[in-house]
């Protein structure tokens, strides 16, 4: 059936496509539904993805950039060169899909673990963390005349946004207090420079092929605030998967991030980027500790949304790894 | 008295027979599921085996470092509120010691194969 409505859609905006072919729903990205699929076509198939907001199932509410700024931002990285899909078709009314677009397929995988232990990858993996460092500073370059609107965030309201959110769980975590308290004593304030922030750079949104990074994906938390929040988000344990010696995604140093990114013109300011790196780490927990909610109260009362309620315990070592770590 | 087996044997028993004869049965989303739930079953036995003695010391140490008694939830309310007003803080005696007894015993049932867990061990064992 999703391959008839996909079919017409197609029909509509690709001249000679007479069709769509295996057509399946990914796994992946609990918000909003991805499925993969080709375009059938006299002079071969065309890889394509449709990315659309499920009927009746939002996003996180209110941080959430919507499918048509995402389709935006995707544009724009791709016309500026940066690795990205090229949008192919914003979703319409009359097509009968919902919210959403359809870009390009990328070749390539995002699987960390694949990634940082393949042996496909092994040339890749020392190239990486200067590649993002590069394509970040590509992003937070883009012209802010251009950007659709987005919610402007800087690193106070961020930080009292998950204060609230952690209280409202009511289950006491000294931990997290302690996290909060030495981010408060160390709330740097808004940057000297707005820029666009991705908003959740690191391994799963990204595309990984054998040759480095092939594409930067899921723009759905994209806004404008402290273009170090996207180093220091990058530089969080808990997408190390096990390679806690190397902080930029398991596969690189910070140095090495931080080369690539001031090789693009742009400047680092390392205590902010560490002060990300804490908020990010105590925004994964919170996140962690709203997936047990989630599970409580329903919908989707899954064994994975409940077992990752019990991850925020990671997080909590991870900032006493950060912040009292043992002599 | 309940009779034997007792849970931990039970659900390990179940566990066991999942990973060894269901899982290379399963292929797809439903084998990735089933990993989940095998994991999750690993983690409840590990909790009815540890968290009696570390909730012990847990509150131990919480009515020492306190001075008040109370529940484990009580006391790690209060010592919640004592950080976030600045009474606490890591000069407190004995404040970052606890945390980290805390963690290690969480990270223990939770995640005991999470890369800065394994790493704090072998670390303490020196």
């Amino acid at each position: 059936m999703m391959e008839e409505v996909l079919g017409r859609c197609v029909a509509a905006w690709f001249p000679g496509a007479t069709g769509v072919t295996g057509a399946a729903k990914l796994s992946g990205g609990a918000s909003q539904e991805t499925w993969t699929f080709d375009i059938v076509h006299p002079s071969g198939h065309v890889g394509a993805i449709l990315r659309r907001a499920p009927q009746g199932y939002g996003a996180a509410p209110g941080r959430a950039a919507g499918l048509d700024a995402e389709a935006a931002l995707m544009q724009l990285a791709h016309d500026a060169g940066l690795p990205s899909p090229r949008v192919m078709h914003v979703l319409e009314p009359q097509d009968g899909l919902g919210a959403g677009f359809v870009m390009t397929r990328i070749e390539g995988e995002t699987i960390a673990r694949k990634i940082l232990r393949d042996e496909q990858y092994a040339k890749a993996r020392p190239m990486l963390a200067r590649q993002l460092g590069r394509i970040a500073a590509g992003i937070h370059g883009l012209e802010l005349a251009k950007l659709p609107k987005l919610r402007q965030v800087n690193s106070t309201q961020e930080l009292a946004d998950l204060e609230r959110e952690y209280r409202s769980f009511g289950w006491p975590r000294p931990v997290f207090e302690l996290a909060l308290r030495w981010l408060r004593d160390r709330d740097p304030g808004p940057f000297a420079e707005v820029t666009l922030v991705h908003g959740d750079f690191r391994h799963g949104n990204l595309i990984i092929s054998p040759d480095g990074v092939r594409a930067v994906l899921d723009w759905e938390l994209a806004h404008l605030g402290d273009p170090m929040e996207d180093l220091g988000w990058i530089c969080v344990n808990s997408w190390r998967f096990g390679e806690i010696d190397k902080p930029v995604g398991g596969f690189g140093s910070r140095e090495e991030l931080f080369a690539g990114y001031e090789s693009a013109g742009r400047r680092v300011d390392s205590e902010r980027v560490m002060f990300w790196e804490v908020m990010g780490s105590l925004r994964w927990g919170v996140m962690c500790c709203g997936m047990m909610q989630r599970f409580r109260s329903g919908p989707d009362h899954s064994m994975e949304r409940a077992m990752i309620g019990r991850r925020a315990s990671e997080t909590e070592i991870d900032l006493l790894r950060l912040l009292a770590p043992r002599a | 008295m309940q009779d034997e087996p007792t849970p931990e044997e039970l659900i390990k028993a179940v566990a066991d027979f999942l990973r060894d004869e269901i899982v290379p049965e399963i292929k797809g989303h439903n084998a990735f599921k089933l990993r989940v739930g095998i994991n999750a079953l690993d983690l409840v036995t590990r909790q009815l085996t540890l968290a009696q003695a570390s909730d012990a010391a847990e509150t131990a140490r919480l009515s020492r470092l306190l001075g008040m008694q109370g529940s484990l939830l009580e006391l790690n309310r209060a010592l919640s509120e004592r950080i976030a007003s600045g009474e606490s803080d890591l000069q407190t005696p004995g404040l970052s010691a606890h945390l980290w007894q805390t963690t290690l015993a969480k990270l223990a049932v939770d995640q005991p194969n999470y890369g800065s867990y394994k790493r704090e061990l072998k670390a303490k064992g020196g």
